[in-house]
């Protein structure tokens, strides 16, 4: 192993191989800002490109885009509340208060150093643990996955604020219910299209997430325009743009990102669950450990409840990596695309990888820790000019945002319907808002609906529709038995509170 | 019970799972699936008894954290403004082409807020979405269909 260590640093500490890191996260970082753009988008664009290269220069490249747009995603999270990526969702809601209460280079830069620091401890994960985690995470079977997603939409629920958890269901029940319409995935029957061509491929994500985060905010900002309740606060831009972190938020930090990468870390080796799940998770967990006290700034701009998600998208990423280069099964869409683009070099990826072209597999594993260091570089003298976005009068910000929301969206399907069903959409989750009905938990079941109907379905054909499936194997039966626990201490919880 | 915005709303989504049961039991799958463990409807047919489920808890159950939303102090009228334009945007964006409808709704959106610099106007409108337009179109590649500007011969 030392010396595929050696071969991959020799290879990516190459003048060419560092340029490369640079220029994939500059552009990564820039195409992840915008809207609809996210880093699967990203990659794609570079392919072209890296054909030029070498196939350990072209996936250098591709790795530092991909970190790169996943950092770009959280700054328009915390910035705009506008999450072009379902990893960054939960970024946004403790970032993008943070940055309301004129904190925003603050909150970009625990997000820096947060990702860094995920990115740096799953890059060691990965270089010490990859052959033996790609076999853990084949034994990952349908029930375990089905059971996975119910854990994290019941967490999510759970975790959300006091006396929310009924309003929290009905949103994570809204949310499937909309991942539902569209064609079904193994007999292709449509539901719910009401015989409209525009739904038979069921509604996007980043129409759906525009919708309920950047356009329903930049309505609810203009609605609640007049409230006295809502005081403008006034911050100099100096504030505004600072990126100091004091001690009693580093050592919040310090406690938050060992546990949340390694959460990142292990789900995002797992096939298909990626990083937001991870993100979720992490939040999740985050909020059931840490005091009563911090408990109650979840969601109103906690340091825990802001670095927890960005360490576990970054440490997923490069979770996901590991069933990429071991097995040749990508963990996400992302992945995908790079195994595209690894095939197209004539790479087959799979258990032998690192013994047949070791120069591939380390090197990329090195390059990832010199991307995270190069993104940092790059990133945190910028933040103190990016954070100023916030500094734009609200008369020129609310339309740049439904802007953006609205490009992002024309620019993937080129219709109309797609504009109105997110303006439709944007409507319902303002008025949702306006009465304490949470948009995260729609959101995650958004996502997952579609592979947990895949999994049910799966599990209960092989169980022969038996629901045993359930509790027939250890790790089914535990993971539920999690989801049982948070459930029953929520109550436990929301009763001795009242008492 | 008491009666308050939150519980009608919980009644809405009540109907609205009702009539997403109804029309889930309506799917039409392939005779050889209709007997089959899991089919095209039965993931629907959970979500709506879920959604019923949910909602007539929240229904029934007492609500200690009634919200109370002071409308009188809600900006409705922007805000309806600010969607027609938006809806306005949509309708035209194909026909007459994404720079210049695009400019006009930045436009017209930063007058019905309230603003009146109109050089600032014309300049984060107009331009800034001409050099949004190189950097995805000219830089990137991503195409952006624009009768407007292939009629003025700007674009090929």
């Amino acid at each position: 192993m030392i010396e595929g260590i050696l071969i991959g640093l020799t290879t990516a500490l190459t003048l060419q191989n560092i340029l490369m890191v640079m220029v994939g996260c500059f552009f990564g970082t820039i195409i992840g800002m915008l809207p609809g753009l996210g880093p699967m988008t990203a990659i794609a664009l570079m392919i072209p490109i890296t054909y030029g290269f070498e196939p350990a220069t072209g996936l250098i490249l591709m790795a530092g885009v991909y970190y790169g747009a996943v950092f770009g995603g959280s700054t328009s999270s915390i910035l705009l509340n506008a999450p072009g990526v379902p990893g960054t969702v939960a970024t946004s809601f403790d970032g993008y208060p943070m940055a309301q209460q004129g904190k925003a280079g603050k909150a970009l830069a625990i997000a820096a150093w947060s990702s860094f620091a995920g990115g740096t401890l799953s890059a060691i994960y990965l270089l010490f643990m990859a052959p033996s985690l790609s076999k853990v995470s084949l034994s990952f079977r349908s029930p375990d996955y089905f059971a996975l997603m119910i854990l994290g939409l019941t967490a999510i629920a759970a975790f959300s604020s006091k006396g929310q958890f009924l309003k929290a269901m009905m949103m994570v029940v809204l949310g499937l219910m909309l991942a539902s319409v569209g064609q079904d995935s193994l007999s292709d029957i449509t539901r719910y299209t009401f015989n409209n061509m525009n739904l038979t491929d069921g509604i996007s994500f980043v129409l759906v997430v525009m919708a309920t985060f950047a356009m329903s905010e930049a309505l609810t900002i203009i609605l609640k325009r007049n409230d006295p309740t809502i005081a403008a606060k006034q911050v100099s831009l100096t504030e505004l743009g600072s990126i100091k972190i004091n001690k009693e938020e580093r050592t919040k930090m310090y406690k938050t990102i060992p546990r949340s990468s390694v959460i990142g870390f292990l789900i995002g080796v797992l096939p298909g669950a990626g990083a937001t799940i991870a993100s979720f998770l992490a939040y999740g967990m985050e909020r059931n450990v840490v005091s009563d006290e911090e408990k109650e700034k979840f969601g109103k701009g906690s340091v825990n409840g802001l670095s927890a998600p960005e360490t576990a998208n970054n440490a997923a990423c490069s979770g996901s990596f590991v069933p990429m280069l071991t097995l040749g099964i990508p963990g996400s869409g992302t992945t995908a695309v790079m195994l595209g683009a690894l095939l197209g070099f004539g790479v087959q990826p799979g258990p032998r990888l690192y013994m047949t072209n070791p120069e591939i597999f380390w090197s990329i594993i090195m390059s990832m820790y010199i991307g995270m260091v190069i993104l940092l570089i790059l990133n945190l003298p910028l933040i103190p000019y990016i954070a100023r976005i916030l500094a734009i009068p609200k008369n020129y910000l609310i339309p740049l945002i439904l802007f953006f929301s609205v490009t992002g969206i024309y620019v993937m399907s080129f219709n109309n319907f797609d504009i109105y069903l997110m303006i439709g959409i944007a409507v319902v989750a303002t008025f949702l808002r306006l009465y304490d009905f949470p948009m995260p938990p729609l959101i995650l079941a958004f996502v997952l609906g579609g592979l947990m109907e895949e999994n049910l379905r799966r599990s209960l054909l092989l169980s022969n529709g038996s629901w045993e499936f359930l509790w027939d194997r250890t790790l089914t039966a535990c993971i539920l038995a999690t989801t049982i626990l948070i459930v029953i201490w929520h109550i436990y919880k929301t009763f001795t509170k009242k008492n | 019970m008491n009666i308050n915005t939150t519980k009608i709303i919980s009644l809405l989504f009540f109907i609205f799972s009702a009539f997403y049961l109804y029309l889930a039991y309506q799917i039409q799958v392939f005779t050889f699936d209709e007997k089959a463990p899991f089919n095209a409807k039965t993931f629907p047919i959970y979500l709506g008894y879920a959604g019923l489920f949910f909602s007539g808890l929240k229904l029934i159950l007492p609500d200690p954290n009634t919200i109370k939303v002071e409308h009188k102090n809600l900006e409705y009228k922007k805000t309806g403004i600010l969607i027609l334009i938006a809806i306005i945007y949509g309708a035209t964006i194909l026909k007459v082409g994404y720079f210049l409808t695009t400019s006009l709704f930045l436009f017209a959106s930063y007058y019905f807020l309230g603003e009146r610099r109109w050089i600032l106007m014309f300049l984060l409108s107009f331009p800034f979405v001409a050099a949004f337009m190189y950097l995805l179109h000219g830089i990137l590649d991503i195409y952006l269909r624009d009768p407007f500007l292939q009629s003025i011969g700007v674009m090929g």
